[in-house]
């Protein structure tokens, strides 16, 4: 992949800018999210997650499958604020 | 083992910015341990504002330090990404006329101290921030100076430079336990070895009742959740961070178009639980709606938590533990110490060397909660 190539569509986070990152390093998904953005985005790193995890790797010379995959945070889907106006009271 | 001139326990933004100032004071080894990575604690999560609207004397003197810290940081720490600093005011809503009478106290102290606060009414709040309902607002007050920053930036920047300057910043090690040999050095066993030190400073957060109690000290601080969110990115339509003491809510819209809102929870319970709620999501939801009913359509993205180190008057615990010479504390910070430690880092690190700090942090010492000094600030979310 060439370093310019886009990896986080929603954040324009290029690739440069993950290696860059790790070269100064950064081991982590969670810490590359944090101090790039990278997966931050209204996606949520559905895209980025992969392709950043597998650069780690790389980096690191170790397998994808042990790395750390990264904290998921909820909801995961996006939902509006008009959701949850109604209910939501203790049961 | 690794001998070391002083050890600080936390890589958070007061770890980070203490061995910044030790370092650039001259001090030779100085160690950070951080148990993951930089700013995973309480710093990574905050709201990260930064406001000199305070109800203490003390408070406000160290927050307008702060603000005046952070307009030059990028410059000072050589940071050329930017710590993301934008001052775009603070405006806290009074609910009540006894709300409004302590904000008059508050911006009369404030401006004694030189902050250019101000008492502002439902008319000005509105264009201040044209999209905010002030339906059972009376009144409020505003203070163009105070504004946000990259918490992750931030604390990045200070660890760099403090590295730079020759500290060494150990991540993904953990401070497992200490004892205090017959010399007066701390040896300190963590995940990956041995160390020791005669200065050792608890700054671990959340933690640091914790970390203290292995020293068998007895801080007087407890932990306690705070849950927060964040939106996708819209269009900028609201500048200051909204604060309604009333509601316990903060609101604001961030460079880049989120917003990023809390609420505090007075039946929170006090723990070390980080998780986080879907009542939480209602309980923000509906309190927004009622302030900024234009926003509603915004989609949530992430929602997480983090936890306050609380004093029992909502005051930062900082300086020397008299009981154990060479150990030191920055904790407590009672869900502002974010804003508190570009300041209170230069003066830890000044106490630490035995010099006079520039700005005075006494008062936050250990020995109030002996002789019964507190100082309780009223102006906390
Ligand atoms: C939801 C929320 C919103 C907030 N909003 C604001 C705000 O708008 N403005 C503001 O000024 N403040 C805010 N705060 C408060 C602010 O986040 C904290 O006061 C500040 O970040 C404290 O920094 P710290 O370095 O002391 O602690 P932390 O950032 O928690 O750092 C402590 C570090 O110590 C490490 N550690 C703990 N134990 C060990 C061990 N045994 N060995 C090694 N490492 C260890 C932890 O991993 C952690 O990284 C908010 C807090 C929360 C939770």
């Amino acid at each position: 992949m060439s370093s310019d190539a886009i990896i986080c569509r929603c954040e324009d986070v290029l690739l440069s800018d993950i290696r860059r990152l790790l070269d100064s390093g950064l081991t982590t998904f969670d810490e590359v999210k944090k101090f790039s953005r990278c997966g931050m985005g209204p996606c949520q790193g559905r895209t980025c997650r992969s392709l950043v995890l597998a650069e780690i790797a790389r980096h690191r010379g170790i397998r994808v499958q042990d790395l750390e995959p990264g904290r998921f945070r909820p909801p995961g889907k996006s939902i509006p604020i008009s959701a949850f106006l109604e209910g939501g009271e203790e049961q | 083992m690794t001998r070391a001139d002083v050890i600080i326990v936390g890589g958070g933004i007061m770890g980070c910015s203490i061995a910044y100032h030790l370092a650039r004071r001259g001090m030779r080894r100085v160690v950070v341990l951080e148990r993951s990575h930089i700013a995973s604690g309480a710093t990574g999560r905050c709201g990260a504002g930064v406001r000199m609207q305070w109800g203490t004397k003390p408070n406000c003197l160290v927050m307008k330090e702060s603000i005046r810290i952070l307009e030059g940081l990028e410059q000072e720490l050589s940071y050329p990404h930017g710590i993301g600093f934008k001052q775009k005011g603070y405006l806290f809503l009074a609910h009540s006329k006894a709300q409004l009478i302590q904000f008059q106290k508050n911006v009369q102290l404030q401006n004694s101290l030189g902050i250019p606060s101000e008492i502002v009414s439902p008319k000005d709040m509105k264009r201040i921030a044209p999209l905010l309902d002030t339906t059972g607002v009376v009144g409020g007050s505003y203070c163009s100076k105070d504004g946000h920053c990259d918490p992750f930036h931030t604390t990045r920047a200070y660890a760099l430079a403090a590295t730079r300057l020759g500290a060494t910043l150990l991540q993904y090690t953990e401070l497992q336990s200490v004892t205090k040999s017959a010399e007066g050095t701390f040896k300190l066993t963590t995940s990956a070895g041995e160390i020791e030190a005669p200065v050792l400073v608890n700054a671990a957060g959340a933690w640091s009742g914790y970390v203290a109690s292995m020293l068998g000290v007895n801080l007087p601080v407890y932990s306690e959740r705070h849950q927060i969110l964040v939106t996708e990115q819209v269009e900028r339509v609201l500048d200051p961070m909204i604060i309604s003491l009333h509601e316990g809510l903060y609101c604001q819209q961030t460079p880049d178009g989120s917003f990023i809102m809390g609420l505090g929870d007075p039946n929170e319970p006090k723990g070390l639980d980080q998780g986080h709620s879907w009542q939480f999501l209602f309980a923000v939801s509906k309190k927004i709606s009622r302030l900024l009913p234009d926003i509603t359509g915004v989609r949530i993205l992430r929602q997480w938590s983090g936890l306050y180190n609380m004093s029992p008057d909502r005051q930062a615990v900082l300086g020397a533990v008299d009981d154990v010479p060479g150990l030191y504390v920055a904790c407590g910070f009672s869900g502002h110490g974010f804003m508190m430690a570009p300041a209170v880092s230069e003066s830890m690190a000044d106490i630490i060397l035995g010099n006079t700090p520039r700005v005075a942090i006494d008062v936050y010492g250990l020995d109030r909660f002996k002789n019964g000094n507190l100082f309780y600030e009223p102006a906390v979310v």
